[in-house]
């Protein structure tokens, strides 16, 4: 049996009813890797022999009945910001090129205790800074629909492996928008829970109060499925929330009968926003309509201070959580150096690349004395004001609608070459983290080139299951989020 | 607003990041450009609003004072580019 | 011209929690490097921080004993900047909302004064890692076994006008910390540490000078001498004609100066920002009420307490309350043996003694309540006399509790001779052959009764009852 086509909860069915076995399922899944791995560089390690293993004995586990998760069994790509222990965890960073982690990240404990296998560690932006997964320090990933094209980033590596069907299902995260985006650019489903949803514990900081960990497979219902097993406080992440949803995937109906959604009519109106992935968003929502859902023009104002208030409070984040790699307790150490100061310098200077450098000296400047309350401080009200109009429009809708991205994919290097359009490229994804708020980017068609287009649908906190009930009712009434790349 | 040379450098030896001269220029106009882009900030009026550092109103989220076993000291020192059976090694902080 | 000292104190504490503030590793003094340590306190990259319960309740307690109001919503903020003692490169501190502001503490000085010094605010934070320096090689070792340990910073006004006044403060500091059983504060162990800040000013003006700020001093004597120091070294600089720098400055105890550190270290930019780790703290009325309903009855109570109840005079009531060991071990003997004069001349005279002469802590005081008592009935009973029982105390206090008094006695042959038969037939021989004494006595010299004693003693090993010695002798000398 093939599992190239077939969704993690398909696979997870066939191995519990035998005609499958794990072992199959991640050797599969294994060579499919090394294969894609040549032509789309997704993944920077891939853990065979630990994958095997695991597979032995999880086979025998669903065996004698003590697995009995639906995904039981499913191999599944990790995002490389994920900590996993003694499978090294890079960041995507010369700066962490060999460090293996000494304890797994608390998602790592769920997947493994659902008796899911990881088969690898999937690229990306260095340490997630980016929206091309070009300035991994392991080279760009490249998108499987065009390998000419970036396949979106942060989580690049991740959407591009279920795309090229050699990962079933993968975790990516999301800061601001790194999981939808590449979603949206690579024709797959990617989810991003409400902040505190699933614990950070193990994940290597970007920005922390942005910062979400989250599914891309190839449907809604994989999604939901693997909310199941990794959604729920943690004793070890103080902002985890005490309650969170459960049966995501017994939740899905497929009914969106009176579903308020609203269409922020600003989003529509933005310069940058290409004509075709407009028209396929708006037919998208006309499908939801026809669904029985109410769908109604609403207004978003603050669309244009999103990005500048996510980049401050990021960058500023960001400058604080990556000074801990100064080449002493972990990681590269740069060769060449007089006394310590001077080894940070050398250490830095060579360890991180240059989007990272220019993200921490950005949050630094916005941080520094004289500046803090134009910037960081004006950010954090600006924060408050998106909170405040998000409660708005949640009073009287339970959904909201707009592209995931205002193009589809650029082509490699185009963005590296004009940073200021790749960060404007985040603008219908970012507010979606300052407001933590659950959303997903779901594929609703393609443009002229035949590449895929997403729909974004975002949630109210703790909406979680409303948003992968939509997701999963359009997505019995198409097939867009089927086709797979040439 | 205009961020010269002498402020990249500032928050570069801030962040202990070295730069050559090309580096400063290029950082500075990449700075610069994004950084008058966050300046339309300005034009939303903030006053009285409270700064929101934290999404959700949750408070109170503490640990009990019980013990856990601590990591091994190989485990912790691992992953160390330079150290010695017992502690990292850094270049002497006194003279 | 006349110069005034103004001083203000920053004085951290570690608080005596089990585990640390952020991790559950043991905040056990002494371990070997390293082996106190987990991801989360080494800063592994994905951890997090979770804060200690124990620690909120400590701290909140301490603000309460020491006046200030607590504020009943307070955050966590970074204080970034990179040194090797800093695993995450940033320490996580209270900046824009600390837990407590506004505080005081009230000071009873020598001449009888009372001096009032303003506590601005308490915050919370993790502790460093301890830095060790090779001997002879370039290289430094880094151990974060002390990293994350709870401390709380007390901040004070610049209300500091004599080294008598910051004195005074630290050792009620260090009281309150010992009665609310928060903290050893001891500061050879780094558990309590205090930078002083320091200017000087024309006498009788109101207007600050440029301050110095003085690190790394370890004791109080150092303190003393510190300020001592700094005062002569800003007074010569501006009677120089030359300007005070504000400027960090490290003790150097060994060289008895204050050096200033590189100036790199002194222009900081900390860019403190709110913690997103940590969700903030909120203080229930609930609480407060029920950490005010715990709180121990400090120094100045008790010694009001001893003299009134007890019969100390004030001096020994302050010295015997200011520490909660010694206060116990008092207090705890005097329940037993119901004499607090007699308790009160062991505890001042030997206990005391001792803590001096082998600089020793009160909190190293092993001695249990329940021999001392012992002890005190069997001097008041008349076993053992005075001189005697000096040497039993020494040997109880230096024992492991509990002491075997009775044993001890016995096996040393101690207990006291009070056989008037005994004692009259070491006398009359003394008399016999000593008769040029007896000659001096009876002609008027009656000091040289004091011969007899110590001759008695000796011969009865210091043993005989003092009374009885004398009244044989009186009766003896005074005979034929």
């Amino acid at each position: 049996m093939q599992i190239q086509n077939m969704t993690a909860l398909e696979v997870g069915a066939a191995i519990r009813n035998g005609s499958l076995t794990v072992t199959e399922a991640v050797t599969q899944a294994l060579d499919a890797a090394e294969s894609s791995n040549a032509r789309t560089n997704a993944y920077i390690t891939i853990c065979r022999e630990k994958a095997l293993a695991q597979a032995e004995q999880v086979g025998q586990q669903i065996a004698n009945g003590s697995l009995t998760s639906p995904l039981a069994g499913v191999p599944i790509a990790i995002k490389d910001n994920i900590c996993t222990k003694g499978v090294r965890t890079t960041c995507a960073s010369r700066i962490l090129e060999n460090f293996e982690p000494v304890y797994d990240a608390t998602v790592m404990q769920k997947l493994q205790a659902a008796g899911m296998i990881a088969i690898g560690k999937v690229n990306m932006d260095e340490f997630a800074m980016g929206s091309t997964s070009e300035t991994s320090y392991f080279g760009a990933t490249r998108n499987p629909w065009d390998l000419e094209k970036v396949p979106g980033g942060s989580s690049g590596g991740a959407a591009a492996a279920v795309a090229d069907r050699s990962a079933v299902i993968a975790l990516g995260s999301d800061t601001g928008g790194s999981i939808r985006q590449p979603a949206s650019y690579c024709g797959v489903t990617g989810f991003k829970p409400t902040y505190g949803t699933v614990s950070r514990s193990g994940l290597v900081a970007y920005a922390s109060s942005l910062d979400q960990i989250g599914p891309i497979g190839k449907d809604a219902a994989d999604c939901a499925a693997i909310m199941d097993i990794i959604a729920g406080s943690d004793p070890m992440d103080a902002t985890s929330l005490a309650e969170t949803p459960t049966e995501f995937l017994a939740g899905l109906t497929g009914d969106v009968k009176g579903l308020r959604i609203g269409i922020p009519s600003e989003c529509y109106a933005n310069a940058g926003l290409d004509a075709e992935v407009a028209a396929k968003t708006k037919a998208a929502a006309d499908t939801l309509a026809e669904a029985g859902a109410i769908v109604e023009e609403i207004s978003l104002p603050f669309l244009d201070y999103v990005i500048p208030a996510y980049y401050i409070i990021a960058t500023a984040e960001a400058s604080s959580n990556l000074s801990r790699f100064d080449g002493v307790k972990y990681g590269f150490r740069s060769n060449s150096y007089t006394g310590l100061t001077d080894l940070y310098r050398a250490t830095r200077s060579e360890g991180f690349g240059k989007e990272v450098k220019k993200r921490i000296l950005l949050g630094t400047f916005v941080l520094s004395s004289g500046y803090y309350d134009a910037y960081y401080r004006k950010a954090l009200k600006v924060k408050a004001l998106i909170k405040q109009k998000f409660d708005e429009v949640f009073s009287q809708y339970d959904l909201i609608l707009c592209p995931t991205a205002p193009t589809t994919a650029p082509a490699i290097g185009q963005s590296l070459a004009n940073p200021m359009a790749m960060y404007l490229s985040d603008i219908f994804t970012v507010s979606v983290n300052i407001a933590g708020l659950p959303g997903i980017s779901i594929p609703c068609g393609f443009d002229a080139a035949g590449m895929p287009i997403g729909v974004q649908l975002i949630g109210k906190p703790l909406g979680d299951k409303t948003v992968l009930q939509a997701a999963y009712a359009y997505q019995q009434r198409t097939d867009y989020h089927k086709q797979e790349a040439k | 607003m205009e961020i010269k040379k002498e402020l990249v450098s500032y928050v570069a030896d801030l962040s202990r990041i070295r730069l050559d001269e090309t580096e400063v220029a290029e950082m500075q106009a990449q700075m610069s450009e994004i950084v008058g882009y966050m300046d339309i900030l300005n034009q939303l009026d903030t006053d009285g609003i409270e700064p929101m550092s934290h999404i959700f109103s949750i408070a109170n989220v503490l640990r009990d004072d019980v013990v856990q076993p601590s990591y091994p000291r190989a485990d912790i020192l691992r992953n160390a580019p330079e150290h010695t059976d017992e502690a990292f090694v850094v270049p002497k902080t006194v003279e | 011209m006349e110069w005034e000292l103004v001083m203000g104190l920053e004085v951290h504490i570690e608080l005596a929690t089990k585990t640390k503030i952020f991790c559950g590793c043991s905040t056990e003094f002494g371990g070997a490097p390293n082996t106190h340590c987990c991801p989360v306190c080494t800063g592994m990259p994905g951890t997090l921080p979770v804060l200690n319960r124990q620690v909120v309740e400590y701290a909140v307690r301490a603000g309460l004993a020491l006046n200030c109001d607590i504020n009943r919503y307070h955050k966590f903020d970074r204080k970034n900047y990179f040194y090797p003692d800093l695993t995450k490169a940033y320490q996580i501190s209270q900046l824009y909302l600390p837990f407590a502001q506004n505080g005081h503490v009230d000071l009873k000085l020598k001449n009888g004064d009372t001096s009032t010094i303003r506590i601005h605010e308490i915050h919370m934070e993790e502790d460093a890692g301890k830095l060790i320096h090779s001997s002879y090689g370039d290289e430094t070792y880094p151990d974060y076994n002390r990293c994350g340990v709870p401390l709380i910073e007390i901040v004070s006004e610049p209300d500091f006008r004599t080294t008598e006044e910051v004195i005074a403060y630290l050792t009620k500091l260090k009281s309150i910390c010992e009665y609310l059983d928060i903290s050893d504060c001891k500061m050879e162990e780094g558990s309590m540490r205090a930078d002083v800040n320091l200017s000087i000013r024309p006498k009788g003006s109101d207007t600050l000078g440029t301050r110095t700020e003085m690190k790394n001093i370890n004791s109080f004597k150092a303190i003393e001498r510190a300020i001592a120091y700094e005062t002569k070294r800003q007074i010569a600089l501006v009677e120089d004609g030359g300007r005070v720098v504000q400027e960090t400055r490290r003790w150097d105890e060994s060289k008895a100066q204050t050096f200033a550190m590189r100036s790199k270290e002194n222009a900081q930019d900390y860019r403190y920002f709110p913690e997103p780790d940590l969700p903030p703290v909120r203080i229930s009325e609930e609480e407060i009420a029920y950490y005010r309903s715990i709180c121990p009855e400090f120094a100045e109570q008790k010694a009001e307490r001893y003299v009134s109840e007890l019969g100390l005079s004030a001096e020994d009531a302050a010295i015997l309350a200011d520490s909660k060991y010694l206060a116990e071990l008092f207090e705890g003997t005097v329940a037993i043996c119901k004499d607090a004069a007699e308790v009160r001349y062991w505890m001042m005279t030997q206990v005391l003694y001792f803590l001096n002469e082998r600089n020793l802590q009160p909190a190293d005081i092993t001695l249990a309540a329940e021999d001392f008592a012992a002890f005190v009935q069997i001097v008041k009973a008349g076993r053992i006399n005075r001189q005697t029982g000096k040497t039993v105390f020494e040997a109880m206090f230096f024992a492991e509790a509990p002491f075997d008094l009775e044993g001890y006695i016995r096996e040393h042959d101690l207990e006291q001779v009070d056989d008037d038969a005994l004692i009259t037939e070491t006398i009359r021989a003394l008399i016999a052959a000593n008769p040029k004494a007896v000659e001096q006595y009876r002609s008027g010299q009656t000091k040289i009764v004091g011969f007899f004693v110590g001759q008695t003693m000796k011969q009865l090993k210091g043993k005989a009852n003092p009374a009885t010695v004398n009244a044989v002798l009186e009766r003896e000398l005074n005979q034929g």
